[in-house]
């Protein structure tokens, strides 16, 4: 769910705004059209348009939201119910380096809460927060499907496993 | 019981994701075998002959289910693969994915053929495994260039497609109707049934959706037949399995066996026993959902029959082993977050009761528990169970009634002292904010 918080984009305040103008560059145009061709109804789109959104934008804005709502003729609301619905649609812009440490069952008891509250205390951020210069974003998310590799924190698309705090901080100096 | 390689055959090959290789092991063949000598009723005869039972989680009989799909219904039917694998403990279907995405397609390939699926059909993914949808989109490329996708495969007049869907990070999307609600772009809640997906599912056709390692059975059982996947396991317990393990074992990953390993086989003899020599606590045998079994339980074979006779499931055969270590409130407080966090919110005593567990287990954890809260725990999850409209309601009570009823005293301890049972620990720091849902 969206806290409320002053900063956060879609506070009921937050209306898009309209003189910022977003629009898919032509090589995700290209892909989006292709999405089209796969799907029997536009509606059926919205879910591979907003990855692609977000892989342009790197979060669903308001401005997003909207525009993705005028390719698929879906009203914005529809739309943002959808983005809100998804963990993994980001409703805030995050870091270069998205943390999200996972801490479901088999990874916390192979100490995944250590690698957690560690990047929270060297990093000086709360739970889903991010750091000053952008950089990065830590969160904790449920279950990977890696549980054999535990504890797994996944970087942006990408899987780190068999982690610890050592192997962290090492992966911490090369994503700079 | 000896570890076999049947569903993991091609995984250790180099390069196994190439359609080259594949093929040389005889891929592709099967389903030229049923598209060209074959009826679709044949198919579907043969699968239910096989005793094939859905890798999922609900364990249904495969064939029964492919019957269900009417003949001439006026909307076109659709098969959906369920690779959302979000169950805690569950990580077999991703080894497929991205180890052996050929089997898979092929498998895909055969059932659609027995259902009548429409010339398009959908692997729906959790958008985590980014990986496994990228290695899965270039084997759809190449099985589409060597015309095995697309128009008239195989020279049948058999039409067939398939799309890599990508889900957004959402658990309840596994659930087969919500995976539907899912794929037709919506928010993934799930309907209530009936109609049965069979009848009305995606786009409002007949649909089939099953998961990945059921499909993965589908090639196997028609090069080999049906006796043999049954020479694997016991009566309606059938074929080779793949069993995930994970927490506190030595050796972590995915074995393959046929179906009815006992867990104490699984874990002393194949997985090098608990990590550190410590003592068992418990074994969760099937997923998060899987009630949790004893020490003194674990002597049962891994079969649907066996662990539902013993008052768990087999599930996704996901096994989770906790050691003598484990702060039992703790882990099931981890595990009631997981299910507040994923409850969709539509009904109730699911949104509302998930959220009440996590909350009283959570008091119980940091010492503020009350005498009456183990009975509490039980009664509030008797209120959820069987109250809900999806299965992710009874989903979340299992490890709580389990827990509680196994483990009382150590709940107990928890209330009358404050803290955790001498030589157990707490992984998480109270301190700690902890993330709103
Ligand atoms: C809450 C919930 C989550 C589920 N998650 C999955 C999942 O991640 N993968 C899966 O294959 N089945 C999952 N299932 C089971 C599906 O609803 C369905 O039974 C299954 O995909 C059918 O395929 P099968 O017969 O091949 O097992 C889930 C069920 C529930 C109730
Ligand atoms: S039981 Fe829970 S997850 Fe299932 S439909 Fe109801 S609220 Fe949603
Ligand atoms: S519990 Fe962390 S990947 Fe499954």
């Amino acid at each position: 769910m969206a806290d409320l918080q002053p900063d956060n984009p879609y506070a009921p305040d937050r209306f898009p705004d309209p003189n910022k103008h977003v629009e898919f560059p032509e090589e995700a145009k290209k892909r989006f059209d292709w999405i089209l061709t796969r799907y029997p109804t536009k509606e059926a789109a919205l879910l591979p348009t907003l990855h692609l959104a977000q892989e342009v934008w790197g979060w669903i804005s308001p401005e997003v939201v909207h525009y993705v709502g005028n390719l698929l003729d879906l009203s914005p609301a529809t739309v943002f119910g959808v983005v809100s619905f998804y963990n993994m649609y980001n409703q805030k812009p995050v870091g270069k380096y998205h943390l999200q440490v996972c801490t479901n069952l088999s990874c916390m008891v192979t100490r995944a809460y250590d690698i957690y509250d560690h990047l929270c205390e060297k990093l000086s951020v709360h739970p889903g927060g991010t750091t000053k210069d952008g950089l990065y974003t830590v969160v904790e998310v449920e279950c990977l499907g890696s549980c054999g590799t535990a504890p797994v924190v996944q970087v942006n698309n990408d899987y780190h496993e068999s982690m610890d705090v050592v192997k962290m901080d090492a992966l911490l100096e090369i994503l700079k | 019981m000896e570890q076999i390689k049947v569903l993991l055959a091609n995984i250790d090959k180099p390069d196994s994701t190439s359609i080259d290789t594949y093929m040389a092991g005889g891929g592709y063949e099967d389903a030229r075998k049923a598209l060209t000598t074959m009826k679709p009723d044949e198919v579907t005869q043969l699968v239910k002959d096989s005793e094939l039972r859905g890798r999922g989680g609900a364990g249904f009989p495969t064939g029964n289910k492919w019957s269900f799909v009417p003949k001439n219904a006026p909307k076109p039917t659709w098969l959906l693969c369920n690779a959302d694998e979000s169950e805690p403990g569950t990580f077999k279907d991703r080894l497929i994915i991205e180890k052996d995405p050929h089997l898979l397609i092929e498998g895909m390939i055969i059932a659609a053929f027995a259902i009548g699926s429409n010339p398009m059909s959908y692997i729906y993914i959790r958008g985590e495994f980014y990986y496994g949808a990228t290695v899965l989109d270039k084997a759809l490329d190449e099985a589409r260039a060597k015309g095995f996708l697309g128009k008239n495969i195989f020279g049948s007049g058999f039409d067939f497609d398939i799309t890599v869907h990508r889900g957004a990070g959402a658990y309840i999307c596994g659930e087969e109707t919500g995976l539907i609600e899912s794929v037709e772009g919506h928010r993934g809640q799930p309907r209530v049934k009936p109609p049965f997906p069979a009848v009305i599912g995606v786009f409002g056709g007949p649909t089939v959706v099953q998961n990945v390692e059921t499909l993965a059975c589908v090639p196997l059982i028609v090069r080999n037949g049906a006796e043999w996947f049954k020479s694997f396991g016991t009566p309606k317990n059938t074929g080779p399995k793949l069993y995930c393990v994970s927490g506190n074992v030595k050796k972590p990953g995915v074995y393959e066996f046929p179906m009815g390993i006992t867990i104490k086989e699984l874990i002393y003899d194949h997985c090098g026993g608990i990590t550190g020599d410590r003592k068992l606590k418990a074994v969760i045998p099937g997923g998060a959902s899987a009630p949790m079994l004893t020490p003194d339980e674990i002597d049962i074979p891994l079969n649907f029959d066996a662990l539902m006779k013993a008052g768990s499931m087999l599930g996704s055969a996901g096994i989770i082993v906790l050691d003598e270590s484990v702060c039992i409130v703790d882990a099931v407080w981890r595990l009631a977050k997981f299910f507040a966090h994923e409850s969709c919110g539509q009904c109730t005593p699911c949104r509302e009761g998930t959220n009440w567990l996590e909350s009283v287990l959570d008091r119980i954890e940091r010492g503020e528990g009350r005498p009456q809260d183990a009975d509490l725990l039980l009664d509030m999850s008797e209120n959820i169970g069987g109250k809900s409209l999806c299965a992710l309601g009874d989903a979340a009570i299992g490890p709580v009634i389990s827990s509680v009823r196994k483990f009382r005293d150590e709940y107990l301890h928890h209330v009358e002292h404050k803290s955790c049972l001498p030589g157990t620990t707490r992984y998480r720091r109270l301190d700690m904010p902890v993330a709103a849902h």
